[in-house]
């Protein structure tokens, strides 16, 4: 287990590390210059020099890539050349939105998907299987971000129940933020969930058929306790594997539902770094989610091997 | 009877109570501002949450545009236009109590000019040779040459007053002398702020006011129908103007700014060297459909590189009136064969990306065949701006009155005339006010005669706020969005 834990982690390292190579080359080779755009169409060449001297944007790039390198490896993740905070404070500040909201949202689908699964997988091919599937397969077509304007048209617009956009902050206590989070957890939780809910029962169908289920009943057990003792536990790890991705994905991955929300959170950071060549942000938050992201693989690895023992074994 | 009079009463205090008049305001952005420090970046965003709420400068700009008193109350200008003599308003304190005198107007200015200064707007100080302080009351700027817009110049965003105690933390705790103090930034949501009691001018009817920023034009429709956003000044989203018109609750406010939008030229490369590929440019271009097509309709066309509602514009708009015919004449004779190709490089906004199709489909009619390159603004700013590495672009320019940058030697369109530089450098000296209108004028038509861009139209402000608001700026002389003399009506 140890020799596990060690293979992983150098991966892990060596990928971040190969990460951040990759994301500070392109973003070498991308044109557009963080003081030009910072000092707009009236700077003269003086002032811009100056303000390259002071964002340290002057020293050669190899020494810039070291810099930042050794930065991070003493927990200084440098200055926004933008926000001219810490990239530190920014990302604190922004996972207090996206981490709650993608769990929000995990949680949500994880509790739709579930169970509307292993239903209808349960009564495969009845007429409640194939409406609940249909409702899926709509919610698979439907962009997260449309489904997100629905959403506000009907619960902020039409029924003022929930803001329309914004995030007050935790600051201003726990309802009105949590309020703030429902609309856009629901946007993303629906389509994932629609997606979730048909994996989840192809590999409960796929196990129902397997000897160990027949095995259960010929021992004696009902429908129902072969069905959630054996085989629905069985049928995780797809599950599982895929609950992983889409945590990934809800990290970052959702610049669009923020957008349509005006969410202050990770994914809108870093689209507005880029467009406004924040480099240093854009470098930091690649690297640490290109990190998160590993570090969830790593983590429902671990969970699929307390599922299986199967996958413990070395070569497996 | 007794019981139902009090009832009455009761309701009718509990009505009173309700129908109170709102004191806060929330205002709507599409851009978040990078930071709050106009004196260290060219950002609009900083301006219009920050110009005349927090920081304040010598002299300012009102509504209409024109130059006005601020923690100046009078001046007096030297005969040889050298010498400017302030007068300074006593008794004005920064918001962490620094006392405002000589001092912190010598203080700002020599920041600005200074050798690491990242003031976006350093050219403006640059005429002056020094900032003397005969008494603390009073400020002498004496200057190396006379400098017809200076009074104008000092009440940009970028030459606001700031304390020397506060000037490095200004860009995330902006200190000023104005009448909103800054309280804090939800950095990616709000900026709040709240009325300063020690304001040393009248005091705000707004107890506090909060900046949100909302990028996406759906999402600031429905903030503003759902009552989340009070007013929307520069609305993102034209489309949905007309259901705000038919809504009594809103009102929209259609205003103008100082966008210059136009077809910029690079007048270095061929074929647009020519004069009279300009000019047919200039006449294959439709202006009036161009701003129904791409603008819902508003914003007034413009003939040279100057909007309307500046002091001694003059109408240029028929100079080149729209005439494919006489556009495919002149190509003709420049020896421009039809189906040749031009690229126009479009910048994020709506006038840009909308309105370089409409002119292309335009360009078409005559002949010449525009490839449409939509880039970010970074990109813009580095290819199109700094190395002058395109054909045509369409910018709009915000700065106000900056006929200067004709003038300039090197400027990203390539415009190079004498006479045009002789001319301005008669204005820039020019004393006597009317000498300096006619100059203007001039200036507008000689522009339009080299039409070294093709000038298209002056933006619109449209803005969209809750019909009760009072004492909101219809327009926009420069970016701001100064909410002193906003109230609510009963």
């Amino acid at each position: 287990m140890t020799g596990y834990f060690l293979r992983r982690a150098l991966v892990l390292l060596s990928t971040l590390l190969a990460a951040s190579l990759v994301v500070f080359v392109v973003l070498q080779v991308l044109p557009g210059d963080p003081a030009a755009l910072m000092l707009g169409t009236g700077a003269r060449p003086d002032t811009l020099a100056a303000l390259r001297h002071h964002l340290g944007l002057d020293a050669p790039a190899w020494l810039r890539y070291l810099r930042w390198i050794f930065g991070i490896l003493r927990g200084d993740f440098g200055i926004s050349y933008t926000y001219n905070v810490p990239v530190a404070e920014l990302v604190r500040q922004r996972s207090a939105l996206s981490v709650p909201l993608a769990l929000l949202a995990i949680v949500l689908s994880t509790a739709i998907a579930i169970p509307v699964g292993v239903f209808a997988a349960a009564r495969r091919g009845s007429v409640r299987d194939a409406a609940l599937m249909g409702a899926a397969q709509v919610g698979v077509a439907i962009p997260n971000f449309w489904l997100g304007i629905l959403l506000i048209l009907l619960f902020a617009i039409h029924l003022p129940w929930l803001p329309a956009s914004g995030f007050p902050g935790w600051g201003e206590g726990l309802w009105p933020g949590l309020r703030a989070l429902i609309l856009p957890a629901l946007a993303l939780a629906l389509p994932q969930a629609a997606i979730l809910a048909r994996v989840t029962r192809a590999a409960v169908i796929e196990t129902l058929g397997e000897d160990f289920v027949r095995t259960a009943r010929a021992k004696g057990l009902t429908r129902g306790a072969a069905l959630w003792r054996h085989a629905v536990p069985n049928a995780l790890i797809p599950v599982v594997t895929l609950i992983g991705l889409q945590f990934s994905f809800l990290l970052a991955g959702t610049v669009i539902v923020e957008n349509v929300f005006t969410l202050p959170g990770l994914g809108r950071l870093v689209f507005q770094a880029i467009a406004q060549r924040d480099l240093i942000v854009v470098q930091d938050l690649v690297v640490l989610l290109a990190g998160s992201v590993i570090l969830v693989n790593f983590t429902v690895d671990l969970a699929a091997a307390a599922i299986d023992p199967r996958q413990r074994r070395p070569g497996a | 009877m007794t019981r139902m009079l009090l009832a009455v009463a009761l309701g009718a205090t509990l009505l009173a109570g309700a129908a109170q008049a709102k004191d806060t305001l929330t205002v709507g952005m599409v851009l978040e501002p990078p930071h709050l420090d106009p004196t260290a970046g060219a950002a609009s965003a900083i301006r219009e949450v920050t110009y005349g709420n927090i920081y304040e400068g010598l002299t300012r700009i009102d509504h209409r545009g024109e130059v006005r008193p601020a923690l100046a109350e009078s001046w007096s200008i030297s005969p040889d236009g050298l010498t400017y003599k302030f007068r300074l308003i006593g008794g004005v304190k920064f918001h962490d109590g620094t006392p405002f005198d000589c001092s912190i107007v010598k203080f700002s200015y020599e920041r600005a000019v200074a050798p690491d200064s990242v003031n976006a707007q350093k050219q403006l100080f640059e005429p002056i040779e020094s900032t003397t302080c005969p008494d603390p009351l009073t400020a002498v700027v004496k200057l190396k040459r006379p400098t017809s817009l200076f009074l104008f110049d000092m009440a940009w965003g970028d030459a606001v007053m700031i304390s020397p105690k506060s000037a490095a933390t200004n860009k995330t705790n902006p200190v000023g002398t104005g009448p909103f103090r800054f309280k804090q930034w939800i950095k990616g949501d709000r900026v709040e702020m709240v009325r300063n009691p020690d304001y040393w001018g009248a005091q705000p009817k707004l107890k506090a006011v909060t900046f949100k920023f909302i990028a996406d034009p759906a999402a600031a429709t429905a903030a503003v129908l759902a009552g989340d956003i009070d007013a929307f000044p520069l609305f993102p989203a034209p489309e949905a103007i007309d259901q705000f018109k038919s809504d009594p609750r809103f009102a929209v406010h259609i205003g103008t700014t100082e966008g210059k939008t136009i077809l910029a030229l690079n007048n270095a490369r061929k074929p647009f060297d020519d004069i009279r590929v300009r000019r047919a440019l200039a006449y294959a271009i439709d202006r009036k459909a161009l701003i129904d097509a791409a603008q819902s309709g508003y914003g007034k066309p413009i003939g040279s590189h100057y909007v309307p509602t500046d002091p001694g514009y003059v109408d240029l708009t028929g100079v080149y009136p729209y005439d494919p015919a006489k556009a495919k004449a002149l190509l003709a004779e420049a020896g421009i064969k039809p189906g040749t190709e031009i690229t126009i490089m479009l910048p994020p906004p709506s006038y840009a990306r909308r309105g370089g199709e409409v002119i292309a489909a335009m360009l078409d009619q005559v002949g010449i065949k525009a490839k449409l390159v939509p880039i970010e603004w970074a990109q813009w700013l580095d290819q199109v701006f700094m190395r002058s590495d395109f054909d045509a672009t369409i910018i709009s320019h915000t700065e106000a009155r900056d006929l200067d940058i004709y003038a300039r030697d090197k400027y990203y369109f390539n415009y190079h005339s004498p006479q045009y530089k002789a001319l301005y450098q008669k204005f820039v000296e020019a004393i006597d006010p009317k000498t300096q209108l006619d100059l203007i004028g001039q200036l507008q038509k000689k522009l339009a005669d080299d039409e070294p861009n093709v000038f298209l139209f002056a933006l619109a402000k449209v803005g969209v706020a809750n019909a009760k608001l009072r004492g909101l700026w219809d327009n926009d002389p420069l970016p701001a969005n100064v909410v002193a003399g906003v109230s609510w009506a009963d």
